[in-house]
């Protein structure tokens, strides 16, 4: 229930409808105020000009659920607790760049920064910031905060609810908060949360049999979702973040000859894939409409995109992948020099053209495997499939070897995804010195050590422009540098979460930008 | 019978010592990380904090000797103050577990009532279930019972309960609506309402768990039985004139229950042990859910920490099961 020591979506989420930040998003990824009168904003003063503060006003007379007041203290307090160097707080990168907070009165609070900021919005913002109540944490700082456990379990909060039973992994058990800022709300005298099962039986205790009001992630396949919705019972809602599956493609040479240490690194191009016209054409043989369609239904659309929303950042003309093209992708491994072999296996200079292709132990990406392989296999390109258990792939442990940053393999899928509204961090990953090597311990979100300069110059002029219509325009160059004009990334589906709540169930926002419990106060029984 | 009972106590000791390091090994070798869980967007410096803070950076031999004193000493030590108000364990740290934050013995206690409740229903049902068919299909040996017996036997051997669960889930909660799909483990038995809310909400695991193990323990009471059916025993005692009922509820059933009584004082660890499928299907969340859980997020202390408890019920039973014997069977004397 502590976002800042396990940022699991299913503990944050949890969490979201006990404690909650200063301010937060609505489900269009606007911001909004929440303990606060208004958003503080340069026109209002709030920001300063040069944008290295920013002062937030905590709305009078403001109770925690035990009746004290909710002071600038505690907020103090919470971004002294999360930024302790010995505590591992989860969400440090939203406190980065934090130079001071401090309680300019009882309800002020200013935050200042070490530099010009030009998202502010990070501290003390959205589901996985959150207000903790001083007293209640006050000795909880550093090494002691995970052993804390009464505290983690049952925080003292804002939120239209709070919490009188804890079980891990099991059930929270929350009653209304009698101290919530609207003495109207919420519409809710208790609520349960119920974890563990799977999606599939999550998705029926709301759809079909109705015991549940609410389901999260109930990612499960197009046809159960057709099926459970045909009973009437309750309806699946759909929200677009900014989740992506792709394939990324590995820029340097994995081959195993090479010695460990310089296998999959800058030292030694990719001997096939750094043709681009290798890459497209194998952008060009996937169906994403078909992949969207078998995996995900209501879930996913077809993208050409690595940053598919917000709508501001989207690159809307880069939809030149989204038609297959067979026999283009052909011709173009004709021209890069790729020939048909007797088995049909295309060959260059007596080698074949032989992928690996790996991604996590998961139903959907094994049929995407297939389903990609096929389309491969009938351009002439011999696919090797491989599949690792996802506590492996994304463990980023420097010793194995099938960790998504080693990339022993020729192309990898998976998702990934940005927090909030703004991508500069997730762009950030294309960075050349992000580049995981043996140097930084196999550390790094440069997956495809994709390294270009003007990419690199582009990103250092983005971090220092203010300008919101020119940082969209820069974002989507970005955009438009990675996948369409390099085809370092094969974007393949935008993923939305899928919940389900039963029909009694009233006033539900699915939110892509924040927790999907935001507005927990306005749901209401259906009669 | 004591002298060997000690004995067999002592080698215990070194016993579970070596499975501890075995088991602390292996788990700390497989591959994984306690940060796979954690969304990408957390940068890999964090991550790294992270993992500083749980501890997991430490040298596996380092982890295994605080784990081994947190076990022997800590744990017990806690329990002793929590029941008689004492400070002997002080402030030292407990295992906690690193998926949660919470002391792992805090989650196995949280577990343990819906875990025995359900696991142990259905352990008995299915002895209940088992022994008469057993019995029955052995003393008609080829009759249509026995037949009908074996089919059941191999439909409870051969359907997984991931499928034979989700069956009665479909049947009686979505098309009759009679039993609930998620165990609410908030439930008090307090009256005669809440104790048939109970009951329903057990049904559906206990019936697919029952089926089971009723299946295994009626093959060995069958198996058993008409082993024993053609003794030379069982001849002079009809001859003397004893009533078939006499015959084999006395003689018979007494003798071949020795071999089944071990197989199912063996079973009990594994009540548990929970029912890694059955528990996640029905939302029961017991001790076997809680195991799957830690070992995906890969929470080595939780891992750990059941993995041996595992083992020391099963040499315990094992120990259990050997004194039974001596006692159903004057035969077999350990001295």
């Amino acid at each position: 229930m502590n976002p800042y020591l396990s940022s699991g979506t299913k503990d944050v989420y949890a969490a979201s409808m006990v404690i909650e930040p200063l301010a937060g998003f609505d489900d269009t990824g606007t911001i909004i105020p929440k303990l606060v009168t208004e958003i503080p904003t340069v026109e209002n003063g709030g920001i300063s000009a040069d944008l290295t503060t920013i002062t937030w006003k905590l709305i009078p007379g403001l109770k925690w659920s035990d009746g004290s007041p909710v002071t600038a203290d505690d907020a103090v307090f919470t971004a002294q607790y999360c930024m302790d160097p010995a505590g591992g707080c989860a969400e440090l990168s939203k406190y980065d760049g934090v130079k001071t907070v401090e309680a300019v009165d009882a309800s002020t609070i200013k935050v200042t920064f070490t530099g010009p900021k030009t998202n502010p919005y990070t501290a003390f913002v959205g589901a996985l910031a959150p207000l903790l109540q001083k007293a209640q944490f006050e000795k909880c700082l550093g090494a002691a905060a995970p052993t804390c456990t009464d505290q983690n379990n049952m925080p003292i909060g804002t939120g239209p609810f709070m919490v009188t039973g804890f079980t891990v992994n099991d059930t929270v058990q929350m009653s209304a908060n009698p101290n919530y800022r609207d003495p109207a709300k919420p519409a809710f005298a208790t609520a349960l949360i119920k974890g563990g099962g799977d999606a599939e039986s999550s998705a029926r205790a709301v759809m079909e049999t109705g015991e549940f009001d609410y389901a999260w992630n109930t990612q499960i396949p197009p046809d159960s979702q057709a099926s459970m919705t045909a009973a009437g019972k309750g309806e699946f809602v759909v929200a677009f973040g900014t989740s992506v599956e792709r394939i990324e493609i590995n820029m340097t040479d994995p081959s195993a000859e090479w010695p460990e240490g310089e296998r999959s690194t800058a030292k030694h191009p990719h001997p096939i894939l750094s043709d681009i016209k290798v890459r497209t054409a194998l952008s060009m043989a996937i169906d994403r409409q078909i992949l969207s369609d078998v995996g995900y239904g209501a879930g996913g659309k077809p993208t050409c995109n690595v940053v598919p929303a917000p709508e501001v950042y989207v690159s809307a003309d880069n939809t030149g992948c989204l038609k297959q093209d067979l026999e283009g992708a052909k011709k173009l491994l004709d021209e890069a020099g790729w020939i048909p072999g007797a088995d049909g296996i295309r060959e260059k200079g007596g080698k074949k053209l032989h992928l690996l292709y790996q991604t996590t132990v998961n139903p959907v990406r094994q049929d995407f495997q297939a389903l990609i392989k096929d389309w491969w296999t009938s351009i002439g390109v011999d696919v090797e499939l491989k599949a690792i258990d996802p506590g492996v792939f994304f463990g980023g442990d420097a010793g194995s070897p099938d960790t998504f940053q080693k990339f022993y393999a020729d192309v990898e899928m998976f998702t990934n995804n940005f927090d909030g509204t703004d991508p500069e961090t997730y762009l950030a990953q294309y960075l050349c010195a992000k580049a995981p090597s043996p140097a930084n311990q196999w550390q790094g979100e440069n997956m495809n050590r994709y390294c270009d300069p003007a990419y690199d110059k582009m990103m250092g002029e983005f971090s220092s422009t203010r300008d919101p219509a020119q940082r969209a325009a820069m974002a989507k160059t970005m955009n438009d540098m990675v996948t369409k004009d390099t085809m370092t990334v094969i974007p393949l589906v935008h993923r939305g979460t899928l919940s389900a709540h039963s029909n009694a169930l009233g006033g539900v926002k699915i939110n892509a930008w924040d927790s999907e419990m935001w507005n927990a106060a306005d749901w209401f029984r259906v009669k | 019978m004591l002298v060997f009972t000690l004995r067999r106590l002592l080698v215990a000791i070194p016993t579970l010592l070596v499975i501890s390091l075995v088991i602390f090994l292996l788990v700390d070798f497989a591959p994984g990380s306690p940060m796979s869980e954690i969304p990408l967007t957390v940068p890999p410096d964090v991550r790294q904090k992270m993992i500083a803070a749980l501890g997991a950076d430490q040298p596996v031999l380092v982890r295994y000797v605080l784990w081994l004193r947190q076990f022997f000493w800590v744990e017990p030590a806690t329990l002793f103050d929590g029941i008689f108000g004492t400070h002997l364990a002080g402030n030292e740290q407990r295992i906690l577990s690193w998926q949660s934050r919470s002391p792992v013995f805090s989650i196995i206690g949280q577990r343990m009532p819906q875990t025995l409740t359900v696991i142990g229903t259905a352990y008995l049902v299915g002895i209940l279930i088992a022994l008469p068919i057993g019995i029955y299909s052995a003393y008609r040996q080829y009759s249509w019972f026995d037949q009908l017996g074996t089919l059941f036997a191999m439909i409870g051997f051969s359907v997984p309960t991931f499928f034979s669960g989700t069956l009665f889930i479909i049947v009686f909660a979505v098309w009759f609506g009679w039993f609930p799909t998620k165990y609410d483990t908030t439930l008090h038995v307090t009256d005669w309402a809440s104790f048939l809310k109970q009951l329903k909400q057990m049904a559906m695991p206990v019936m697919t768990l029952g089926l089971a193990n009723a299946a295994t323990i009626s093959r060995y009471m069958r198996s058993s039985m008409l082993e024993n059916m053609g003794q030379d025993y069982v001849r002079t005692a009809r001859a003397k004139g004893m009533t078939e009922r006499t015959v084999v509820l006395k003689h018979v059933l007494r003798n071949s229950l020795i071999p089944v009584v071990t197989v199912i004082a063996l079973g009990i660890p594994s009540i548990f042990g929970g029912a890694i499928i059955t528990e996640n299907l029905f939302g029961v969340n017991g001790i076997g859910a809680a195991l799957i859980g830690a070992i995906h997020a890969n929470d080595l202390p939780m891992v750990q920490t059941l993995a041996f408890i595992f083992a020391v019920l099963i040499v315990t039973f094992n120990l259990i099961a050997d004194v039974l014997y001596g006692f159903l069977d004057p035969r077999i004397r350990y001295d």
